[in-house]
């Protein structure tokens, strides 16, 4: 994986790596898929057959319209349904910190797909902790932008985090990238080193333990 | 080509199909035996070639055959869903070959408790064997035989009409490509059978019913009219007879202190329950509520839904937020039975304020919607 291998189009950058990663002619899961970037990009391109799950009628509505496969629900409760393995790929991108149970919905999430790909803004980017350290308040980022008071993301994660999570439950990294880069941005780069310092997003995918 | 100076009416035929002549009769659900049996049906747009745009729409309880466009120029009402059906509208006819029929029991041109008896040459009445929704759907079948279609690129109904949506994706999921159920349920909840109850006993309880055999006298008038107000109220919400009438009089400024209807409600309901008594048979109302009150997928080994034989069928299924009747919790139902099959499903509820009625009304995000998912089902052939 290099960054020359992404092209740079409308999408996301990190949606833009996720993309890379899926395969031509998949089964895809898009959790919180909003207006559906992503499938639309994947479909056009890979000819995947795609499956978002969004809460909002109006993002739904947009999905429908273009011709996408979207159930208006939350995602927490939808995914229950599925029967094992009913995906290739399963894509959580830049909602992790918002979810409720996530050790219960990421094991859940690798019983009905082969691969579970998750996006997530790193709070151990060298900028938040200088917040903290220096204002003594709590960080606001970019990647994050609300009050404590106003934010919907519950959960405070590092790439660090992230993976020693992983080690924990067994569960195996089979590929892994941090990228720099601001969340309408439609560019960024790979970070190499010192990732959890200087990366503003970690993006893994995941498989269950053999 | 139409000339776009003249402003053109989209003209339409009723039809009409005979089959199942004796001795072939259409065995029913109940394993009565019926016919001839005719069922009614208008078309609009072509058939093309390959035979891949055929849209079958199934109209709910008390609808009929007549889904868009006019019956002659001087016609001024359009038929009940003008305006998602025609050219140009989401269902369009320029591109897709529609079809619309009256379902079996009904009085608008079908077979139905109102028909002659071919044994005594009257109206069946009472007589008339019980219908369900597997019959309707078995007698369409039917009549798209007949009509040499053998693949239905999708399929869509509300209410009573996406029972019948349903109830074909199940009984004969090989014709089907993609279906739209809109506000409709596996099984009718305990609060919508009693609803249907009180609708029947209203009917029932008129004396002028006499055993359903009013033929030919006066009918049941007063009890159709009670049983189609007790119907309105339940395609309604709250929130739209809030807005639509609140505590509003009726043509005066203060009570009357008698029984003579001083709400604007009550006049509302009691000029649909007049209208209603002009257009349709009470017991065809009898019949079809029940065959609805019937309809269970969930009955016989468990849901029928979950079917991998239904998994190639694309589903577009819709609720709507104020609709009480059929609460979006049993679209959700459907939704995630389909889902064990691995079907291509779609799910959106659409918030509107107009209750179980919402699926009739104009509303540019059901009909965007709408037209997407065809538009897309069209070019996966």
């Amino acid at each position: 994986m290099s960054a020359e291998t992404i092209r740079p189009d409308n999408t996301r950058f990190d949606l833009q790596v996720i993309g890379s990663w899926i395969d031509p002619g998949s089964r895809v899961l898009d959790l919180g898929c909003g207006s559906g970037d992503l499938l639309h990009v994947l479909k056009q391109e890979k000819q995947v057959h795609g499956t978002g799950i969004e809460l909002s009628e109006d993002k739904v509505g947009r999905c429908i319209e273009r011709g996408l496969t979207v159930l208006q629900g939350d995602f927490e409760q939808e995914v229950h349904d599925y029967p094992d393995l009913s995906f290739d790929f399963v894509v959580l991108s830049q909602t992790l910190q918002q979810i409720m149970h996530p050790a219960e919905l990421i094991p859940e999430l690798l019983r009905i797909g082969k691969r579970v790909i998750v996006s997530f803004p790193n709070f151990g980017h060298w900028s938040v902790r200088m917040q903290i350290i220096l204002s003594g308040r709590a960080p606001m980022t970019d990647q994050l932008p609300y009050e404590w008071y106003n934010t919907p993301n519950i959960r405070v994660i590092t790439i660090n985090d992230f993976k020693w999570f992983l080690k924990k439950t067994g569960i195996l990294l089979t590929r892994e990238v941090a990228i720099n880069t601001h969340q309408q941005d439609r560019r960024g780069h790979v970070v190499k080193y010192l990732k959890n310092l200087r990366a503003t997003y970690g993006i893994m995918m995941l498989e269950r333990p053999t | 080509m139409s000339d776009p100076n003249k402003p053109s009416k989209l003209l339409v035929e009723k039809k009409y199909y005979t089959f199942a002549e004796p001795p072939n009769e259409m065995v029913l659900d109940s394993g009565a035996r019926l016919g001839p049996v005719t069922l009614a049906y208008e078309t609009l747009g072509t058939l093309n070639r390959d035979q891949s745009n055929a849209v079958l729409i199934l109209h709910a309880c008390t609808g009929d055959s007549h889904v868009a466009g006019y019956y002659s120029v001087e016609d001024e009402r359009p038929g009940w869903w003008d305006t998602m059906v025609g050219p140009g509208k989401p269902v369009d006819t320029d591109r897709y070959f529609v079809i619309c029929s009256n379902i079996l029991g009904s009085c608008m041109g079908s077979t139905g408790p109102s028909s002659i008896n071919p044994k005594t040459g009257k109206p069946f009445g009472f007589d008339f064997p019980m219908v369900t929704i597997k019959d309707m759907v078995r007698a369409q079948k039917h009549l798209l035989e007949h009509l040499g279609i053998t693949k239905i690129m999708s399929m869509l109904g509300g209410s009573v009409g996406g029972m019948q949506v349903l109830r074909w994706c199940v009984d004969y999921p090989e014709m089907v490509r993609s279906a739209i159920p809109i506000a409709t349920t596996t099984r009718h909840s305990a609060q919508a059978i009693a609803f249907n109850e009180v609708a029947r006993q209203a009917i029932m309880s008129d004396p002028n019913w006499r055993g359903g055999n009013y033929y030919g006298g006066p009918g049941p008038d007063h009890g159709l009219a009670v049983a189609r107000m007790i119907g309105h109220v339940t395609y309604l919400s709250d929130e739209s007879m809030r807005s639509k009438f609140g505590r509003k009089l009726q043509n005066r400024s203060s009570f009357s202190f008698d029984f003579n209807g001083d709400f604007a409600v009550e006049s509302y309901l009691r000029h649909q329950g007049s209208k209603f008594v002009a257009r349709f048979d009470a017991n065809s109302l009898l019949y079809i509520t029940k065959a609805g009150d019937y309809f269970d997928l969930e009955r016989e080994d468990g849901n029928m839904l979950v079917n991998d034989q239904l998994a190639h069928i694309r589903f577009l299924v819709l609720s709507f937020t104020s609709d009480w009747l059929y609460p979006t919790y049993q679209s959700k139902a459907i939704v995630s039975a389909l889902k064990k099959n691995g079907s291509d499903v779609s799910f959106c509820e659409i918030d509107a304020r107009w209750g179980h009625d919402a699926f009739l009304m104009r509303n540019e995000q059901m009909e965007k919607l709408i037209a997407g998912f065809l538009d897309r089902i069209s070019h996966e052939c």
